[in-house]
């Protein structure tokens, strides 16, 4: 008995020591700056601070909203095609999964700057509208271009939980409920929706998370105008010839704690789903 | 049968590829002064060389790979990493956490890690092609008494337009802020950068330490937030070259690179005045391979592999062979060499105070984020 317990920690040391010196101890430096002055002694003032500083403030209720306008888009968008997708032969299926697929495929950095190529002043799209003589567009540098680019790039991440949930709901309960006498959208709501919602909240978080962190994105698209929290913090370690690690790490720490909450409220609302074993991924 | 098609087409697909990889190869082979002063037993050892991106002639088009050059000549291995600005470059030394042999910092970056004591003081009789350093650039006032650096590369900022955009040719910076390229204006998205523009043409000094000068330049700089299109480094090239902006400060090098792409573009430097720099090869305090670095140094200052460098960055050289070297296509070019040199007011940025920086930072953060 001992034997085999001993064996098994043995088995699982690598694990433990991987996460301890790659996830703990960088998380241990994280809330060790956002906790310290300069100089090394404890306070709270980095907290206060980011609290309390108009333009923090501004960044961050900017970043928040971004980020759930990205997930509502990509949750109506997403739904619909994970629906119709399930509904296809199975060869469409795997077609349409491997579109879906593909440009993740390529690196986030390489297709954000293609975009960002495309929807310029001289780009592909108003290099088109002048050849039929309308006037050129200016996309880039507004609110709606980041999040479309967040929507664009996430959107994956919505649709292939929900399209596993709802591929995995059970064909008898649909025709059970026809027999019954409820019609295809009755059907929708009162059947695949309430069993494919572990999928959808899924798909919220994963959706969510990236999206409230975004950097590269914002730039890209806003020519560095529109900040969001992530090119912040990349200002506060990196840009800024007074490099201030430890507003950095409290930003971080800040932006940690929205993931660890929305993360917690997602679960709660998955709770006693178990069965259909959805569930969040992350 | 269509399998094995598939299969012959991959393999000569692939080793086309090894092919032109090989027919790619760049040029290693370089004549130097002194064949002997690179006879050495440092066989084996590795030198970390941290620069600038784009900085070095790097073989691709046939020209000079001045890194693996020098490996053959001397047997040393080169670790050759880049870094995107002197702030990042000086995060890393301070640190501690990796020891380098070689940085290329800038003027106020030098004289910042210089009295921090993050550079070691260089040993000139080690290095015999330091004779060919013009002295236009000694005795500056980062290293007044010539000890820790050797320069490399010198550049002037100047305002680049295109000239089916523009109304008139600018001749101030006074255009940044023209109503009449409302959102063609790009910037620096770097403080110090910026902030010069609105001090220069407020008539303010750049290297001030009085806060209200700096608030002054702030105030300025919000002024321009409604007119520019965004604030860019490295960006500016694709959007000047494509025409997606009509106005930009950059540099004078980088001008001569996005003037092959897009001939419409134009350059000056403004009347009221505009930022120089000379980029210095230093050696890090804690640097290990001491010797080995001396003698990269050396390398670096030959003349063929300085004309590589200077042909391939597009700066201004401060190595007179260079200058005067028959294949230099850029000699007298008219950007980089002007002959009005001494008539253009030029500004070296100094190393501000920790207040002041602090405090320019703070206004820069209400500049950016609105």
């Amino acid at each position: 008995m001992t034997k085999a317990k001993s064996g098994q920690v043995a088995l699982n040391a690598p694990y433990l020591l991987w996460a301890v010196a790659f996830i703990v101890v960088p998380l241990i430096f994280v809330a060790y700056y956002a906790f310290t002055t300069a100089d090394g002694g404890f306070t709270f003032q980095n907290i206060i601070t980011f609290f309390t500083h108009k333009q923090y403030m501004t960044v961050f209720w900017r970043s928040m909203l971004y980020a759930l306008w990205a997930t509502l888009i990509c949750l109506l968008i997403a739904y619909p095609f994970a629906y119709c997708m399930s509904k296809v032969n199975m060869s469409s299926q795997r077609m349409l999964m491997l579109l879906v697929m593909l440009p993740m495929l390529m690196n986030l950095i390489v297709r954000t700057y293609s975009w960002q190529q495309i929807l310029e002043r001289n780009g592909l799209i108003n290099k088109l509208l002048e050849s039929i003589g309308l006037e050129p567009v200016q996309f880039l540098g507004n609110a709606g271009v980041i999040i479309f680019g967040m929507v664009y790039n996430y959107l994956p991440f919505m649709i292939l939980p929900i399209y596993s949930s709802i591929s995995k709901v059970d064909k008898s309960l649909l025709e059970a409920s026809n027999d019954l006498g409820c019609n295809a959208f009755g059907t929708v709501r009162r059947v695949i929706l309430p069993m494919s919602l572990p999928g959808i909240l899924s798909g919220i978080t994963m959706v969510f998370v990236p999206c409230v962190s975004t950097f590269y994105i914002s730039r890209q698209f806003s020519d560095g105008n529109i900040k969001m929290i992530g090119d912040v913090i990349e200002d506060k370690f990196y840009r800024s010839s007074v490099p201030d690690y430890n507003i950095g790490a409290t930003i971080s720490l800040v932006l940690m704690l929205i993931i660890l909450i929305s993360l917690a409220v997602v679960n709660k609302f998955s709770d006693g789903d178990d069965e259909s074993g959805g569930g969040v991924v992350i | 049968m269509k399998k094995l098609i598939c299969v012959i087409i991959a393999v000569l697909l692939i080793s086309g590829l090894f092919v032109l990889s090989f027919l790619g190869e760049s040029n290693t082979e370089v004549d130097v002064v002194d064949e002997k002063y690179y006879e050495n037993d440092f066989k084996g050892i590795e030198l970390n060389v941290f620069n600038w991106g784009e900085y070095i002639s790097d073989g691709s088009e046939g020209t000079l790979d001045v890194i693996a050059a020098f490996e053959k000549k001397t047997g040393i291995k080169v670790n050759y990493t880049t870094y995107e600005s002197n702030e990042a470059m000086y995060a890393k030394i301070k640190s501690g956490s990796v020891s380098y042999d070689i940085i290329i910092p800038s003027d106020y970056m030098i004289a910042r890690m210089r009295t921090e004591g993050l550079l070691k003081e260089i040993d000139y009789s080690k290095i015999p092609n330091y004779q060919f350093i013009d002295d236009r650039y000694m005795d500056a006032y980062f290293d007044p008494e010539n000890k820790y650096t050797v320069p490399y590369s010198v550049g002037m900022v100047g305002l680049i337009y295109n000239k089916t955009m523009v109304e008139e040719e600018p001749d101030s910076w006074g255009a940044m802020w023209d109503e009449r390229y409302k959102g063609n204006i790009l910037t620096f998205n770097n403080s110090r950068d910026a902030f010069a523009i609105a001090q220069f043409y407020l008539g303010l000094d750049v290297n001030s330490t009085n806060k209200a000068d700096w608030d002054k330049a702030a105030a300025k700089l919000k002024e321009q937030n409604p007119l520019l299109q965004g604030r860019v480094m490295d960006e500016v090239f694709n959007k000047m070259e494509a025409g997606n902006a009509a106005l930009a400060p950059y540099y004078a090098g980088d001008y001569l690179t996005m003037a092959d792409v897009n001939p419409d573009l134009g350059f000056v430097y403004p009347k009221e005045g505009t930022n120089i720099f000379v980029d210095s090869m230093c050696i890090p305090s804690n640097s290990k391979n001491y010797e080995a670095a001396l003698m990269f140094i050396n390398f670096m200052l030959e003349p063929e592999v300085g004309l590589a460098n200077a042909e391939y960055i597009c700066y201004a050289t401060p190595n007179t062979e260079v200058i005067d070297h028959p294949d230099y296509s850029l000699a007298g070019n008219e950007i980089l060499y002007p002959e009005n040199q001494d008539e253009i007011k030029t500004e070296y940025y100094h190393d501000l105070d920790d207040e002041t920086r602090k405090y320019f930072e703070k206004l820069w953060e209400e500049v950016i984020i609105n």
